[in-house]
């Protein structure tokens, strides 16, 4: 029984390669649904914040990140667009990495065209430029000269939605979806500090840890960490709109949870082999 | 000396209000290489592949796929559309690029199980607590750690915010001395290897 | 007398909306937002000041509005030309706001007022307000950072100064980097090359710049033992760096016929794109020693993983809190955050660079005594005054704007 279960110990990676495929695999192929309970937390304060802006006031929404986390991402990028149109807030969206302004541009077509809002009054997508931090210490001061024309080569000054909007101070808030560098942190250090402006944002779930500090201090308003962040998300905004369509993140949960059980499972296997072998060789001593 | 006399101005354009003028432009000169070394990269690349097809290097069948996906999406990209949707290059993007990506970082899953399975033992007393709270967090960010206990994602949240809040200040503050005592070192040129080379 | 008594309720009513600007008609609901202009009543003050902490040419506008009257569809803030005539600056929202006017020429006194529209027709201008647009010379929300870095510059220096006399440094074992040259003694024993990754930021991120420095002193190393050393990129300006940093190293050993340019070269900007290739590259080359020192992201475990399949020994170093645990996990030897930086003052034993490396601690002990003493008066302070004050001397310092 001891040399099973330290067979078990020395599982071949390729067993637990499949068990975990068949653990996400499952669920979504079954359509499992979990209820999504919504706590206290980072998604319920950024949500908070963003129902209480009054309409008309202006967002800059930064869509950094690329396909790679689009399952994690994208189902907030949706969620967002939906809460901050219906609310009537004006978007103005851009990208610090070069894959975000399709993948932006995809959320923002989706919701605007559902909701009837029109581009270049309601939202306009301003493109990709490089540069990180160093592009948004920029855009503080003008942002007519880092963005002459939106992503479609249209002059932005001739834009009703650019009207009164020449620096980044002239935004409510600043929301990042960010996968990585340049992302979340760049925009708390560069605009959150420097001009107080509000700043909420998305990230993947590995990263939603070194954020917590930034909630701490007040200079993040809140935050969607990984799939579950937009699962909550897209459950507030569904409950207040009844026709907001199904988001991709609610779905994503069940596999989830069942993952995380396997692997909690795995390890529990490991640490009793781990522990049957030290007492064995304990007792050999 | 440019490392001196640039880093000096960084510094000094963020104290001084009117030397900022001075930074802004060292950082739209910062903007325009960082656009330029685009080609670079692409230069080498055709290179490095270009040279292991003519001289038959080891695995040199990989290079002509390579080569045939960069003249492919760089041709589509600026004659055949661009980034407007239905064109080739979005085609392109929506269908390969776009699955690729995620299917790599679909790999994670699989290596997160192997790694904690490996990993993961309760040898100590540090390394039990650190199982414990690994367990409560990963039960409390899916609906069923509140299906289970409806105090484990409150619990979790709490370890969120205390003790990891603490351990990633502490590793923070640390990187930031240790980004602040290296940049001092480059700025004033008691740490050349960078340049090239060992002092 | 009966004419009087008619009079006299349409005299009330005529009052009534004569001493009220803008007043509601009778009758109206308790609610009611007059819908009569209100003409200069509505913006009832209006500031002119230099913007503060800017290089000049910047006017800060500050208005208040009545809150009782009706709302304008919009105000215009209008700036007097050089001809004397009034000209359109800006668009503002017909609430209590704050404006600021670039673009203007220091020293020269400019006068601006608010005109509110309604129904697209202008009304009486706001009185007119004046001043001088200058440039600043000194942050004044940054003074408290000024004075923090000093202390950290003056502690650092001193003890690169103390390294310069001679003085015996301590540094504490740091296994990963012990463990370096024997990393690339197994690769040269079993005839594998090294591989070396230097994250995937570019050459303006810190931890690539110190991974750089690591990489110069591993291809030194390689080079005396004549081992084969690949340095993929994920970014091109990395790559020219990593060029020049080995080949020069290859240099210094007296190895230059043995510098491999090839070996140093460019993959993609792309981050899983980056991944895949050097997966590729572990799993063709088999290399028998791997460093993966830099900025990482999601691609950490990946990397890790596929590293330790192909059996070999990894030396990982980050700054990225999120990353450390996957290294740690996957990983022979992880330096952890700072012990990245002091590398290069590790590995060359220079007395200068482990000067700086012991002022950089104690430095870290000035800011574990700054937070202690802000935790203290902070929670004192909810009782005891003289320690409020102190924890929010401590806030005005450490808070930069």
């Amino acid at each position: 029984m001891a040399t099973f279960i330290e067979k078990l110990g020395n599982t071949d990676r390729r067993v637990i390669f499949i068990l975990m495929a068949l653990a996400v695999v499952l669920p979504l192929a079954l359509r499992m649904n979990l209820p999504i309970l919504i706590d206290e937390g980072p998604s319920k304060d950024h949500y908070d914040f963003v129902e209480a802006l009054p309409e008309g006031s202006r967002v800059l929404l930064s869509f950094d990140y690329d396909p790679s986390t689009m399952p994690e991402l994208q189902p907030m990028a949706v969620a967002l667009c939906q809460q901050l149109m219906t609310k009537n807030i004006k978007i103005v969206s851009m990208a610090l990495w070069p894959m975000g302004v399709s993948l932006g541009n995809e959320a923002l077509t989706a919701i605007s065209d559902s909701l009837g809002r029109e581009e270049y009054v309601d939202w306009v997508n301003l493109g990709y430029k490089t540069g990180g931090g160093v592009l948004i210490v920029r855009m503080g001061s003008d942002i007519h000269s880092v963005f002459p024309t939106d992503y479609n080569g249209y002059p932005i000054a001739d834009m009703p939605i650019m009207d009164g909007i020449n620096k980044l101070g002239d935004f409510d808030m600043i929301i990042s979806l960010s996968a990585g560098d340049p992302g979340i942190p760049a925009w708390v250090m560069m605009a959150g500090d420097r001009y107080n402006i509000p700043i909420g944002g998305g990230c993947t779930a590995v990263s939603s840890p070194q954020f917590y500090p930034y909630l701490d201090t007040g200079q993040m308003v809140g935050f969607l960490g990984g799939l579950k962040g937009a699962a909550d998300y897209e459950t507030m905004v569904r409950a207040e709109l009844d026709d907001a369509p199904p988001g991709t993140a609610t779905p994503g949960m069940a596999a989830q949870s069942v993952a995380h059980l396997v692997i909690m499972l795995f390890i529990i296997i490991g640490n009793i082999a781990y522990l049957s072998e030290k007492k064995r060789k304990g007792g050999a001593k | 000396m440019i490392t001196f006399v640039t880093g000096m101005i960084m510094i000094l354009q963020f104290f001084v209000p009117a030397t900022q003028t001075m930074g802004e432009t060292i950082q739209e000169w910062f903007m325009i290489i960082a656009s330029a070394a685009i080609f670079l990269g692409t230069i080498n690349l055709i290179q490095v592949h270009m040279h292991k097809v003519r001289y038959k290097a080891r695995n040199w069948k990989y290079s002509p796929v390579t080569l045939t996906g960069l003249a492919a999406m760089l041709v589509s990209g600026l004659f055949f559309g661009g980034i407007e949707q239905g064109g080739a290059f979005d085609y392109m993007f929506q269908q390969m690029v776009v699955p690729m990506g995620a299917t790599m970082f679909s790999l994670l899953a699989f290596f997160v199980a192997s790694a904690a399975f490996r990993a993961f033992r309760a040898s100590n007393w540090r390394a039990t607590l650190l199982l414990l709270s690994a367990f409560i967090v990963m039960l409390g960010r899916v609906p069923i750690g509140a299906m289970i206990w409806h105090k484990i994602p409150m619990v979790s949240e709490w370890i969120m915010q205390v003790p990891n809040l603490a351990g990633q200040r502490a590793v923070m503050i640390g990187a930031a001395m240790g980004g602040v005592a290296t940049s001092l070192r480059m700025i004033f040129g008691i740490e050349r290897s960078y340049l090239g080379g060992t002092d | 007398m009966r004419n009087v008594l008619c009079v006299l309720p349409l005299l009330f009513l005529a009052g009534v909306s004569l001493s009220q600007c803008g007043g509601c008609p009778a009758g109206a609901d308790a609610g009611c937002v007059s819908p009569e202009p209100c003409g200069d009543c509505f913006v009832l003050s209006l500031a002119a000041l230099d913007a503060p902490n800017d290089a000049g040419g910047g006017i800060d506008l500050v208005w208040t509005v009545a809150i009782d009257t009706a709302l304008p569809d919009s105000m215009v803030l209008e700036r007097m030309g050089s001809d004397g005539q009034w000209i359109p600056s800006a668009t503002l929202t017909p609430i209590d706001g704050r404006y600021t006017d670039n673009g203007l020429n220091n020293g020269e006194e400019y006068s601006f007022r608010i005109v509110p529209f309604y129904a697209g027709t202008a009304q009486t201008p706001s009185e007119a307000v004046s001043a001088v647009p200058q440039k600043q010379w000194i942050h004044t929300g940054r003074i408290g950072m000024l004075i923090i870095l000093t202390v950290i510059s003056i502690i650092i220096f001193y003890y690169i100064e103390q390294g310069k006399k001679g003085k015996d440094l301590y540094i504490r074992m740091i296994a990963g980097l012990t463990a370096v040259e024997d990393a690339v003694g197994r690769a040269t024993e079993m005839g594998r090359p090294v591989l070396y990754i230097p994250g995937i930021n570019d050459m303006d991120d810190i931890q690539t710049i110190a991974s750089m420095v690591i990489l110069g002193r591993v291809a030194l190393k390689t080079a005396e033992y004549g081992t084969a050393l690949m340095v993929p990129t994920c970014r091109s300006v990395v790559m020219s760096v990593a060029q020049e940093i080995v080949r020069e190293s290859y240099l210094q050993a007296g190895r230059p016929d043995a510098y491999q340019k090839d070996n140093v070269n460019y993959i993609t900007d792309d981050q899983f794109g980056y991944a895949a290739g050097v997966d590729g590259i572990m799993v063709r080359e088999k290399p028998a020693a791997i460093f993966l020192l830099g900025t990482f992201y999601a691609e950490s475990l990946i990397l890790a993983e596929t590293g330790r399949s192909v059996g070999a020994i990894q030396i990982a170093g980050t700054a990225m809190p999120s990353q450390i645990p996957f290294f740690v996990a996957a990983c022979d030897y992880t330096l952890i955050g700072e012990e990245l930086f002091a590398a290069s003052a590790y590995l060359s034993k220079e007395p200068k660079l482990l000067g700086s490396l012991r002022g950089q601690d104690v430095a870290k002990v000035f800011f574990m005594a700054v937070i202690l003493l802000g935790v203290l008066s902070a929670t004192i302070g909810e009782v005891w005054a003289p320690a409020a004050k102190l924890a929010d001397l401590l806030r005005t310092i450490t808070n930069v704007e």
